[in-house]
């Protein structure tokens, strides 16, 4: 059976995000916590999978006791499970420490319900913005990475491979790669589904699967956390807003295209040219 | 997998819908507490005041640990001339401890209160709409909802989603309100320093005042409110929605006509709108409540017109309401009959209760606001009080004798005279008392 792990992050709401303005911070005080919304494109494509070949999904998810509600409201959509990695040890983590912790959970869960064939993420959180961690855990699985996935066109259990479309800048890259493979969505990819009625009640009772640093057995202390973290934000600030000179062309519609079409050319030419 | 079954369902985390759960949560029940909003309050508005007494009966000093604003010491009713405002106050220290009445806020509140329902073991449904009710012949047996797979079984479903009650209009017990039955009030929250407001409204830490105001709508049937919160004021006002057709007045129009008064300016100045917020009120009073229990089902609150407009109680009404349901669903839990008859205690409960004597007391007030002497009792008479309140403490060499039948004269003037004075005085009296 194909089973699927989902990494999700509890992340505050950015369209309530305030910084202050005296220290440059996100003031997280009394913001509302959230699924990070890419990671809901991960939970709703593995659901997506279980319901066409079969399989069962874990959703993993590394913060505080109270992100357990992330992982309910995974439950609730139809994840078979939630485990909370929770512990004051991994507290502080950069992204080289969360997908250090993360891989090890991985490969736990695999011990309980078979190593995962594909593992999900979201392509970037909305507080860190890195896109580090997914890379990171395939690095450390040593699974085939497939980042911005935008469409997952076949997966077949039995050959053992997926085909994916990769979004980028200029075009999509179709790409066909053997299982186990890591898999970061864009939120192009799927609309996360609302949860039925037995989700929800499902999710209300359900208690997610706490591990703690004593769960792990081979866990190199000197990898997670704050000690095995080398990022250090320096300095934070907030750019000064573009000076941008703007020119009013006040006319007839016949004179303004006159005075308009030169500046426009001008501009073409000098792209062309760089 | 079979469909899920509760004892009871609750449709609506409001006031009356979370104290229905609350009540029958803590006897032991399986309550579900279906709610719309993505939280319970968010979709809720009210004016402001919160009363001690109702909630106390059931969270004994519940403003321990509630989220309220303000200990409302000074209440004032102030009538509103153009320019002008004659006022009438009380102020007292017993309204202190025990407080009588605080000012809150629903968003915070309401979401207090659904936690100590799902606290005491009611299972939380919310972002879900109920949006229709399952029968089997006549009995209701459930509620359908907006998600995959959502109908929910329940031996008695208490109604309480609100003035719009889809739920009502499913069973069929009322249509849509007529214009003339609801009020649309609108209100801002205001954000100023805590010491500007305390400054400007003359009290401590802790207290607050609450100004209900009379005049300038337009001169349609509606009262303004000015109340204070911890570091807000919310200002606000309710228009009969029959007045709004009427008139061609949109509603925000008329609160900031009231925001543009001389004498509110001076107590709302520099206040930053934080919020803006419209909801429907239901003012219909006692003759146009629904019957409020049948087979498997009772109403509580809002959507059964459970508020008594004259002392802008509804709130505490709908928490009684739902005390009572719940306490009569705790009753037929026990003994198993749900039936009409079963469930019919709660509308013999709800007749013995502060609700109906109230709401009878009050009977006649809405046709007498919806009757032609709206305009006056809300335009000409308030003007015509301060302009006789002028005439009555300017000095200008006048003697007394004079002074006072001219005021006099511009009270009779705005009324038509002196029977038409009398008449408004005798029907306004048999409205408040009848």
């Amino acid at each position: 059976m194909l089973h699927m792990v989902v990494c999700i992050k509890q992340v505050p709401d950015s369209r309530e995000i305030r910084i202050d303005p005296k220290t440059n911070t996100l003031i997280r005080q009394g913001v509302p916590a959230i699924v990070n919304p890419y990671d809901l494109n991960g939970v709703e494509a593995a659901l997506q999978i279980k319901e066409q070949v079969g399989g069962r999904v874990t959703v993993i998810t590394m913060g505080p006791p109270s992100a357990d509600k992330a992982l309910k409201s995974c439950v609730a959509m139809g994840a078979d499970e939630g485990i909370l990695i929770s512990d004051r040890a991994f507290a502080g983590a950069d992204t080289l420490a969360t997908s250090y912790v993360l891989a090890k959970a991985i490969e736990k869960a695999g011990a309980l319900w078979g190593a995962p064939g594909i593992v999900f993420c979201g392509k970037q959180t909305l507080d860190g913005d890195t896109g580090q961690v997914g890379p990171g855990i395939a690095c450390r699985l040593d699974y085939e990475q497939l980042t911005y996935v935008e469409h997952i066109e076949s997966v077949d259990v039995e050959r053992g491979v997926v085909v994916v479309h990769r979004h980028l800048e200029d075009g999509v890259e179709r790409i066909r790669a053997p299982l186990p493979v890591l898999i970061t969505v864009v939120s192009e990819i799927n609309k996360p589904r609302r949860a039925s009625l037995p989700g929800l009640l499902r999710a209300q009772a359900y208690q997610p699967i706490v591990w703690s640093t004593a769960d792990f057995e081979d866990l190199d202390r000197s990898k997670i956390g704050l000690r095995g973290s080398p990022t250090i934000v320096s300095k934070t600030w907030v750019p000064e807003p573009r000076q941008v000179d703007t020119e009013f062309l006040r006319g007839t519609p016949a004179e303004v295209a006159g005075r308009l079409t030169p500046v426009l050319l001008e501009r073409l030419r000098m792209t062309q040219g760089a | 997998m079979s469909a899920p079954r509760f004892d009871a369902i609750v449709v609506g985390a409001g006031p009356a819908g979370s104290v229905a759960a609350y009540t029958m949560a803590s006897q032991g029940m399986r309550v579900a507490l279906i709610e719309r909003g993505e939280f319970p309050g968010a979709k809720n508005v009210f004016g402001g005041v919160l009363y001690r007494k109702p909630l106390e009966d059931i969270l004994p000093e519940f403003w321990k640990e509630a989220p309220l604003e303000r200990k409302v010491v000074e209440q004032r009713l102030w009538v509103l001339g153009k320019d002008s405002v004659v006022s009438l106050g009380y102020r007292s220290a017993r309204f202190k401890e025990p407080p009588n009445a605080w000012t809150g806020q629903r968003a915070k509140f309401d979401a207090w209160l659904a936690g100590k329902a799902e606290r005491a073991g009611a299972i939380p449904i919310y972002e879900t709409v109920a949006t229709s009710l399952i029968r089997d012949g006549d009995k209701v047996v459930g509620v359908q909802t907006d998600r995959e797979e959502g109908d929910l079984y329940a031996s008695v479903v208490i109604i309480a989603d609100g003035v719009n009650s889809l739920l009502a209009k499913s069973l069929g017990v009322h249509r849509e309100w007529k214009p003339d039955q609801v009020s649309l009030a609108v209100k801002e929250v205001l954000a100023l320093p805590k010491d500007v407001i305390q400054e400007r409204f003359g009290v401590e830490e802790g207290e607050g005042v609450t100004i209900e105001l009379i005049g300038e709508t337009c001169g349609m049937a509606g009262l303004g409110f000015l109340y204070t919160n911890q570091d807000t004021l919310s200002i606000g006002v309710g228009v009969m929605v029959s007045d709004l057709q009427k008139k061609k007045v949109k509603p925000y129009q008329v609160l900031d006509s009231i925001k543009q008064h001389p004498e509110i300016q001076r107590l709302i100045a520099g206040g930053e709108t934080k919020e803006y917020a419209a909801h429907l009120i239901p003012e219909g009073g006692f003759d146009a409540m629904p019957p409020l229990s049948g087979d498997g089902w009772m109403i509580c609150g809002d959507a059964a017109q459970m508020v008594n407009a004259a002392h802008r109680e509804g709130t505490d009404l709908a928490m009684l309401s739902g005390r009572l349901a719940g306490e009569t669903a705790v009753a037929c839990h026990a003994t198993g009959d749900w039936s009409a008859g079963g469930l019919g205690a709660y509308t013999q409960a709800v007749k013995e209760s502060i609700i109906h004597r109230d709401l009878k007391k009050y009977r006649g007030l809405h046709s007498l606001l919806s009757g032609p002497q709206a305009e006056l009792l809300f335009g000409a008479l308030p003007q015509a009080l301060n302009d006789a309140a002028y005439e009555m403490l300017s000095v200008d060499g006048e003697s007394k004798r004079d002074k006072q039948k001219r005021a006099a004269a511009l009270l009779r003037e705005a009324a038509g005279g002196t029977a038409g004075l009398i008449g408004i005085g005798w029907r306004g009296w048999r409205a408040m008392n009848g």
